[in-house]
């Protein structure tokens, strides 16, 4: 309950802080608008708001969903593969030298102005952080663990997935959390570097118009659902961290 | 369980440029408790760790051979310091882990026996994060009785263990893992004047025999026998020559 409070005095804070400088400053609507114009706009465009976000949340929850099996098998086709780590390595640390904001334009040239190029964008910006993390948690499995499942006649596929796996639960969990962080991000550059739709689209869109108000409404919807987006992973985390703990 | 072998052990073992132990030669006889005491560094955990079929770091040079020719593949089970039970695995899952790790069908009949020899079946749902340390290195116990090897190959599991839960943990497991050929190895003389049948003071020069209390294992705590072995065995731990 404290915590809805305190939320609900910092939305005043902000909201006062904002009007403030408005009356303070007085800029042209057009570089500052009122938080009332921005709201009015938000209620106004809410059909226009509602279509693009929907294409957003689309595209960030299955480039999430992608990022992280792929992140995953990656992870356990490391662990479980010499041969995989010694060829795959350089390759992952090479691509993590590449800035994913520079090959935007290539992905929308190789997949269209679709959803397709901003899933991979979203892909391609939490694979990394997934496989790393859970790829450190599996390469890290207690060593008495491994010697009591060796002592046991353990297969190696069976040590890890009974063990190694869920032993390593903890740090996918923290992969999880990051991947929540950059996956809209992922989304909202493919869609700035071409698209027809989404939040990132409408964002550009405003901003050329001088409809500064719409380009605010976009960024307040988008930052709810990065909002939401967290609090949902984090559950899920979490869930992930205590089934691992036994707590 | 197959009838339990002797064990023969005989080698050096170096890490690096270092020696951690050279001719170190002892025979573990069948079906009984052998007590490994040695200051830590000394390699007693590595010997373990070569019996058990788990190579350790370094380059070991020798033999290891049972009474039977038979390879110890497969006949020994593996008890730590630290009980290793999985979180997420509730005492009943944890003791079966080795069936769950093969592969293999859970007997639940003899599953639940053994829970119910260490006290254990009140707690069986629990995971171990709601147990004690003691009843933790109880279930782990079970997880070891339940494996029915001929060989038990035990790495101090009972020194993280206050000193009332130790000494029952020190008879139970006395008392559930005999007739099987038994290796402890500890740094505790009182453990291994108590629990040895057959005690071996291990250096990095080799290991030497010293005559344990007469009788069969656990030897009474206040028995004079025990207490004259436990301080021979700190004498020979501290340099001092028998």
């Amino acid at each position: 309950m404290s915590r809805a409070v305190d939320i609900f005095v910092a939305t005043v804070v902000g909201l006062g802080l904002w009007q403030g400088a408005v009356w303070l400053l007085a800029p042209p609507p057009f570089i500052l608008p009122p938080p009332l114009k921005v709201f009015e706009t938000l209620v106004s465009s809410r059909v226009l708001l509602a279509e693009n976000a929907w294409v957003t949340v689309l595209e960030v929850l299955i480039g999430l969903a992608l990022g992280v099996v792929l992140g995953s098998a990656t992870a356990i086709g490391l662990a479980m593969s010499d041969w995989a780590r010694k060829v795959t390595m350089p390759m992952l640390v090479f691509s993590q030298a590449i800035p994913v904001f520079a090959i935007a334009p290539l992905l929308t040239l190789w997949f269209g102005y679709g959803l397709g190029s901003k899933i991979v964008m979203t892909l391609l910006i939490i694979y990394f952080p997934v496989t790393s993390s859970f790829y450190d948690g599996l390469s890290r499995t207690d060593r008495g663990a491994l010697d009591l499942a060796r002592s046991m006649n353990a297969t190696p596929w069976r040590t890890l997935w009974h063990l190694r796996v869920p032993l390593a639960l903890p740090s996918l969990s923290s992969g999880l959390r990051m991947a929540a962080v950059y996956a809209p991000i992922g989304a909202v550059i493919g869609e700035w570097v071409g698209a027809s739709r989404g939040l990132g689209y409408l964002m550009l869109l405003a901003n050329g118009r001088a409809k500064t108000d719409l380009m605010f409404a976009s960024l307040l919807v988008l930052a709810v659902f990065t909002i939401l987006l967290h609090a949902a992973v984090n559950r899920l985390a979490d869930r992930i961290d205590r089934y691992a703990t036994g707590a | 369980m197959t009838a339990p072998p002797a064990i023969s052990f005989d080698g050096s073992l170096r890490l690096g440029e270092a020696q951690v132990f050279f001719g170190v030669s002892f025979t573990l006889p069948a079906g009984a408790w052998s007590c490994v005491l040695g200051a830590s560094g000394v390699g007693k955990s590595s010997v373990l760790r070569l019996i058990a079929g788990l190579l350790p770091e370094g380059r070991f040079d020798g033999r290891i051979t049972t009474s039977d020719g038979a390879p110890l593949d497969g006949r020994v089970a593996l008890m730590a310091q630290s009980d290793l039970l999985m979180p997420w695995l509730d005492v009943r899952q944890n003791v079966t882990l080795g069936a769950r790790l093969r592969g293999t069908p859970v007997d639940v009949t003899r599953r639940d026996r053994l829970i119910d020899r260490v006290g254990l079946t009140a707690h069986a749902h629990k995971k171990p994060g709601a147990l004690s340390g003691g009843m933790r290195q109880r279930v782990a116990l079970a997880r070891t009785l339940m494996e029915d090897t001929p060989v038990v190959l035990l790495d101090e599991p009972f020194s993280a263990l206050d000193a009332r839960t130790r000494n029952e943990m020190q008879d139970l497991a006395a008392q559930l893992l005999r007739g099987r050929t038994v290796l402890l190895v500890t740094h505790d003389p009182a453990e291994a004047a108590r629990l040895g049948e057959h005690i071996l003071v291990m250096e990095a020069s080799g290991a030497t025999a010293v005559a344990p209390a007469p009788g069969q294992g656990p030897h009474p705590v206040d028995a004079p026998a025990t207490i004259a072995v436990q301080m021979q065995l700190f004498d020979r731990l501290r340099g001092i020559p028998a």
